[in-house]
Formats: structure tokens, C-alpha cells, sequence
């Protein structure tokens, strides 16, 4: 009897000590650190508009990054998202120049642009069998050339007051903006999908072992591709809200944030090789990312400076892992003492 | 190995934060003077340039604004996107209000992308000087043009007609990015005069391209514009990165000497191009002068001494005392020409 409890007792102890390590914990803990350490030091992290202005930052890389870490567990890639999200704005943009005034319209077909630009991701990778870092780097120059195509270098920037206003408004007594209310939802429905249901077990399979994935019965192909088209659309609904937090639609808009998703990705846990990640880990990443870009900045570290940090964070979430795990070969090879006849 | 995870990623953390906690590389520097001419002692001035990193800036912040700053006794910090792009500025802004800066001072990337952010910082309590490239005059409190637009446009014409001589020709516009304000109103009140004066009768623009104030982008650009225009004879470059990747890529190729170049360029910048025969003159203004005026202006703004209004003078250092003209504008003066004559006399 006090051998079973024992044993429970490790057992549970064990449990808790693996979810205290899990990279999950290790994100929410440096989140917590970050924000303690930078709330003390840096004068202007404890004020409500500092996380006003981390929130409107976070918001869209949120909404990219979820539909992107399923797409990254099935150990695929998505580097045509940011350019998604431009040719978004810009077509919103034009659509509002040539009279279209219905908001809920405009949204709808900016959905529907992100559904289809991440179909077409999907069906190279799908039917014709292309590796998804090549084909989403095409597509990355295409759909942003697409967009200087529509636009040209101009700029559409005379959207109703309301709506620029309304995109950005802060929930009833505090400084944060409602839609952040949207991404959560959104990042519990992701979360829902990827932990609790049958869905979610096959991206795990298909990231682990895709043939035999396929040999278990799960639809590889159909999978994938309607992960790209989640891709697109949640680009296009990031677009949306770019356009109008800025009030502004060109060509250029969010150009380069590609790099930012995956980086918050990636550091949230999710192996680069498939398989392996969570949303709450990416989550988590978003925000730690945010919040030390915005309080180095508030901190006068420059902008150079902040380039180096991210790049370093992210090569110790990449490498740390597969760096350790070789180390552990080297060793357990060392010290392993053939065996005699 | 997940505790070496783990204490790597929190080590990184808190080495980022502890750096930062011993940063004083850029954090404002403040100098102790008396007041100046009714200035607040104690100011913080940022400015906020399109791109850091940019010799142009360089000049009329360090040169410029930050003597202007340390002149009256107050904080000055140059901060900025390290790209020349719209929504990289809206980041800065937003930190330079948090970190409640007096007054900003900045060049816009875009008319309208940094509208709202610059609002939101004037109710902060900031005020909003805009130089060298304007924003939609609804979100600063007052604008610091360094020429005229007809000034700056009407001289590179002359110029590159004088280069290219009487029989006239194809000529070309190498700009930087497509919607900087300042960009496109030169080149459309080049394109006017053009089509009314006579004495360009034999001039034709036949092509404008964008480098975007991108090194590597104007020497392609430069590059594709000899490519599809083989009788061009003159290229306009009224960006200082734009003109100076156009003349080190002509000074190096067949067309030295046949096609012309002329546009706003920094005299460092241009000196072995002038002297080798590639660019017979171009023009600017003095941009340490610009960031000067500009900080001056802030100040006045910020102490109280104007509120912006058409008609409003305050004084500028050693430039003097300016008025504030229409548009809430002030202009600095006239576009200077630079030559083989004169081109020793700078260092900038």
C-alpha cells in the first residue's frame, strides 16, 4: 500500500515537474518575468496606454500566427502571408475608391481574396506535390506585385472616421482595443481544434509521420490544403484591420511581418520540422515577443539593436532543442560500452 | 536539456532587459543652459527622420537639430524605422509619446499612414513639427519646408536643360519612395513646367522609376532606365541616395558624360562625381539648416511662444527670426547650386 502512494506520489510529482518544463511554461514564465522586470525598470510599462499600443501590435500577428502553427505542425510553411495581407489592403483599398461604402461587404470580400490567394498556396502544394517553401516564396512575390498591379504606389486613405475609429477602440473603461476580444476567441477556437479533436490529432500525425498519416486513413492532402486557406483568410481578415488601424492601404503594407509570425511561432514552441507545438505556446510567444520589442523601444534600445535581440531569441528557441538533443547523442555514444560477445 | 532550455531562453531574457536597463547610448541627452529667448529649459525634442541610418538625416538631425537642442537647453533624441517605410513610423511615434517627449519633429514616409498616431500623441500633450516631408496638415501643429516646391523643382530643370544643352532630349525622374509627399509635388510641378515653358520646348519626360531611397534599388532603377530608354539624356534625381547611386552607376559605364545627371545631393556625397565629370552641378538646400529651424520651431511650439497661426515669427538661433506663412508652413529659403566651384567649400 505505502509503495502504491509512493509511486502515485512520484508519479504525480513527475507530472507536474514535465508541465512546469514544458516550453509552455518556460513562454508564460518568461512572459511574466519580462513584464514584472520591465513594469520596474522601465518607466512608462506599468501606464495603460503602453499596453494599448502592445495589444494593437499583437492583434494582427495573432490572427496570422494560429492558423500558421497548424500549417507549421504539419510541417509545411506559409511565407506568402504577410504579402496576403497587402494584397488584402489594397483591394479593400480599390474596392472602397469605387464606391464600395458597405463595410460588412468589404470585409467579406477580403475573406474571400484570403480564401482564394491560400487555396491557390494550397493546391501547389497539394495537387501538384511542390514543396511549400518554394511555392509560398513565389507566392510571396507574386501577391505582393499583385498589389503594386491593383494600387500601383498610391495610397487610399479616406476611409470614414467611424471605421478607423471603431477598429482601434478601446473596450468600456480600460485602453485596450476590442479586438483583441476577436483574436481570443478565435485563439480558443484554434486551440479547441488542435487539443480536442480528432482534427487536430491528424496535423499531429501528418507533422510526425505523413505517409503514415495517410496510411492510418487521415486525408493528408485535404488536410493541408484547407490549412492554407485558413492561412489566407485569417491574413485577409489581419489585412482588414491593418488597413484601418492605419488608415491607410498601399501596396507595401506589411511587408516584411512574415519574418515576425514565424519567429513568434517558432519561439512558442513549435518544431520547425513538424509535429510538435502548441497554441498556448505561441500565444504566448506573441506577446512576449511584443511586449520586449515595445519595452526595449520604450527603454531608447535602437532599432538595430532590437533586430539582434529578436534574431537571437529566435535562434535559441530553433536551435536550443536540436543543439541539446545532439549533445545528448554525443554523450550517450561516448559512454556507452559496446557490447562484448 | 529542459532545463538548459529553460534557463537559456530566461537567461536571454533578462541579459536583453539588463542591457536595456544600462542602455544610455540614445537616451536623450540634455545639456545645462540658461533660457533662450523665452525657450523652456529642460525641453525633450525627438526627432524622427524616414529612415535612420540615412546621411541626409544624419546631417539635419545630428548637425542641425541636436545643436539647435543643446542650444536651448534641452533633451534631443533621433530615433527611427531603419527602412523608409509608412507603418514602421507609427511604432516610433507611439513610443515617443509614451516616453513624453515636448514636441516631434518628423519627416513622413506617407501623407496620411502616421496621421493617427501623431494625433494621439498631440492629445499626450506632444506638439507636432513635421520637416522636410509634410503630413496631412490635419495631424502637426506646423511644417518646416526647406524650398519652395517650385524652387526646388524649377532649378533641377534648369539644371539638366544647362547640362544637356539647346537641342534637348529624352530626360528621366529617379525618385524615392512613390508616396512621399515632397517627392510627388516636385515631380508634378516639374511635369507643369515642362508643358508651359517654351524654353523646355525640347525636353520630354519619358519615364519616372522609384528607388525608394534604397541604395541597391536606385542603381537597378538607374540600371533599367538606360536599359529602356537608350537615347535618354538626362536623368533628375531629386533624392540625395537616389542621385548619388545614378552617378556611381553612370560614372562607371558607357554613358558617362553622354547622359546628364542633376538632382538634390549632399556635397560629400557628390564631390568625386563633380570632379570626374559625371554631374556638372546639383542643388540643395543646407539640410543642418533645415533640422535647426526645425528644432527652433518645436521649442517656440512647445514653450508656448506660437501656437502655429499664419503670421506668428519666433526666433531661430542664429538663422534668425522666421514668420509662419500660409499652410502653417515655414520656409527655410532657397535652393543652394552646387558646382565644381563651390563644392570644397562643404563638408556634409
Amino acid at each position: 500500500m505505502a509503495e502504491r502512494t509512493t509511486l502515485d506520489a512520484a508519479a504525480t510529482a513527475s507530472r507536474i515537474r514535465s508541465a512546469l518544463l514544458s516550453w509552455d511554461a518556460i513562454i508564460l514564465i518568461a512572459l511574466a518575468l519580462v513584464i514584472a522586470v520591465s513594469a520596474a525598470s522601465i518607466d512608462g510599462v506599468a501606464n495603460p496606454r503602453f499596453w494599448r499600443f502592445v495589444t494593437l501590435e499583437v492583434i494582427p500577428i495573432a490572427l496570422i500566427a494560429l492558423p500558421l502553427t497548424l500549417v507549421i505542425i504539419t510541417g509545411e510553411i506559409d511565407l506568402s502571408v504577410a504579402s496576403v495581407l497587402g494584397l488584402t489592403c489594397v483591394v479593400v483599398g480599390y474596392l472602397w475608391e469605387s464606391g464600395v461604402t458597405s463595410l460588412p461587404m468589404l470585409i467579406v470580400a477580403a475573406l474571400l481574396l484570403g480564401a482564394g490567394l491560400g487555396a491557390l498556396n494550397g493546391v501547389f502544394v497539394t495537387v501538384f506535390g511542390l514543396p511549400s517553401l518554394a511555392v509560398t516564396i513565389g507566392t510571396l512575390a507574386l501577391y505582393r506585385g499583385l498589389a503594386y498591379v491593383v494600387l500601383g504606389d498610391r495610397a487610399v486613405a479616406n476611409y470614414p472616421q467611424n471605421w478607423t475609429m471603431g477598429a482601434i477602440a478601446p473596450l468600456p473603461g480600460t485602453t485596450i482595443p476590442w479586438a483583441i476580444l476577436v483574436v481570443i476567441a478565435l485563439a480558443v477556437g484554434f486551440g479547441l481544434l488542435l487539443h480536442a479533436t480528432p482534427i487536430g490529432r491528424a496535423i499531429y500525425a501528418i507533422g510526425n509521420n505523413a505517409e503514415a498519416a495517410r496510411f492510418a486513413g487521415i486525408s493528408v492532402a485535404r488536410t493541408k490544403f484547407w490549412l492554407f486557406v485558413a492561412t489566407g483568410t485569417m491574413a485577409a481578415l489581419a489585412g482588414v484591420f491593418w488597413t484601418l488601424r492605419f488608415a491607410s492601404a498601399r501596396a507595401d503594407n506589411g511587408q516584411g511581418l512574415e519574418l515576425a509570425v514565424v519567429a513568434a511561432v517558432l519561439l512558442g514552441g513549435v518544431s520547425i520540422f513538424g509535429g510538435r507545438g502548441t497554441i498556448l505556446g505561441v500565444v504566448g510567444a506573441v506577446v512576449l515577443l511584443a511586449t520586449l520589442r515595445n519595452a526595449l523601444q520604450l527603454a531608447y534600445v535602437p532599432a538595430n539593436t532590437l533586430t539582434i535581440i529578436t534574431g537571437s531569441l529566435l535562434i535559441a528557441s530553433v536551435v536550443g532543442p536540436n543543439a541539446v538533443g545532439m549533445m545528448r547523442q554525443r554523450i550517450r555514444r561516448r559512454f556507452t560500452i559496446p557490447p562484448t560477445k | 536539456m529542459k532545463h538548459l532550455r529553460a534557463l537559456a531562453l530566461v537567461a536571454i531574457a533578462s541579459l536583453t532587459l539588463g542591457t536595456a536597463a544600462c542602455a544610455d547610448e540614445t537616451t536623450p541627452e540634455s545639456s545645462p543652459s540658461g533660457a533662450t529667448g523665452g525657450i523652456r529649459p529642460g525641453l525633450k525634442i525627438a526627432f524622427l527622420p524616414k529612415q535612420v541610418n540615412n546621411p541626409y538625416f544624419d546631417t539635419s538631425d545630428n548637425q542641425g537639430g541636436k545643436v539647435a537642442v543643446e542650444e536651448f537647453g534641452g533633451e534631443f533624441l533621433q530615433t527611427g524605422p531603419t527602412e523608409a517605410g509608412a507603418s514602421a513610423q507609427v511604432s516610433y511615434i507611439n513610443t515617443l509619446s509614451q516616453q513624453q517627449f515636448d514636441a516631434i519633429v518628423v519627416s513622413a514616409n506617407d501623407r496620411d499612414a502616421i496621421c493617427g498616431a501623431l494625433n494621439e500623441a498631440r492629445q499626450a500633450g506632444a506638439k507636432v513639427v513635421t520637416y522636410d516631408s509634410d503630413t496631412n496638415p490635419e495631424c502637426r501643429d506646423l511644417f518646416i519646408n526647406q524650398a519652395t516646391a517650385e524652387g526646388i523643382a524649377k532649378v533641377q530643370l534648369e539644371l539638366i536643360s544647362e547640362a544637356i544643352g539647346p537641342e534637348g532630349g529624352e530626360i528621366a525622374i529617379l525618385s524615392a519612395t512613390a508616396n512621399a509627399t515632397n517627392q510627388n509635388t516636385w515631380i508634378e510641378m516639374m511635369k507643369a513646367e515642362l508643358e508651359n515653358n517654351p524654353d523646355y520646348a525640347n525636353l520630354e519626360l519619358v519615364d519616372v522609376v522609384y528607388g525608394d531611397d534604397d541604395d541597391q534599388k536606385s542603381f537597378a532603377e538607374a540600371q533599367g532606365l538606360l536599359a529602356r530608354h537608350p537615347n535618354l539624356k538626362g536623368i533628375i534625381s531629386p533624392t540625395t541616395v537616389g542621385v548619388a547611386a545614378a552617378a556611381r552607376y553612370l560614372s562607371g559605364s558607357e554613358y558617362k558624360g553622354r547622359v546628364k545627371l542633376t538632382g538634390l545631393g549632399t556635397p560629400n556625397q557628390m564631390r568625386a562625381y563633380i570632379k570626374d565629370g559625371t554631374v556638372e552641378a546639383f542643388a540643395l538646400w543646407n539640410p543642418a539648416d533645415l533640422g535647426y529651424l526645425a528644432a527652433y520651431a518645436a521649442a517656440a511650439l512647445a514653450s508656448g511662444l506660437i501656437t502655429g497661426a499664419e503670421g506668428e515669427t519666433f526666433e531661430a538661433g542664429r538663422l534668425g527670426e522666421y514668420t509662419v506663412g500660409e499652410n502653417t508652413t515655414v520656409l527655410l529659403g532657397d535652393p543652394f547650386v552646387y558646382n565644381a566651384d563651390n563644392i570644397d567649400d562643404f563638408d556634409f
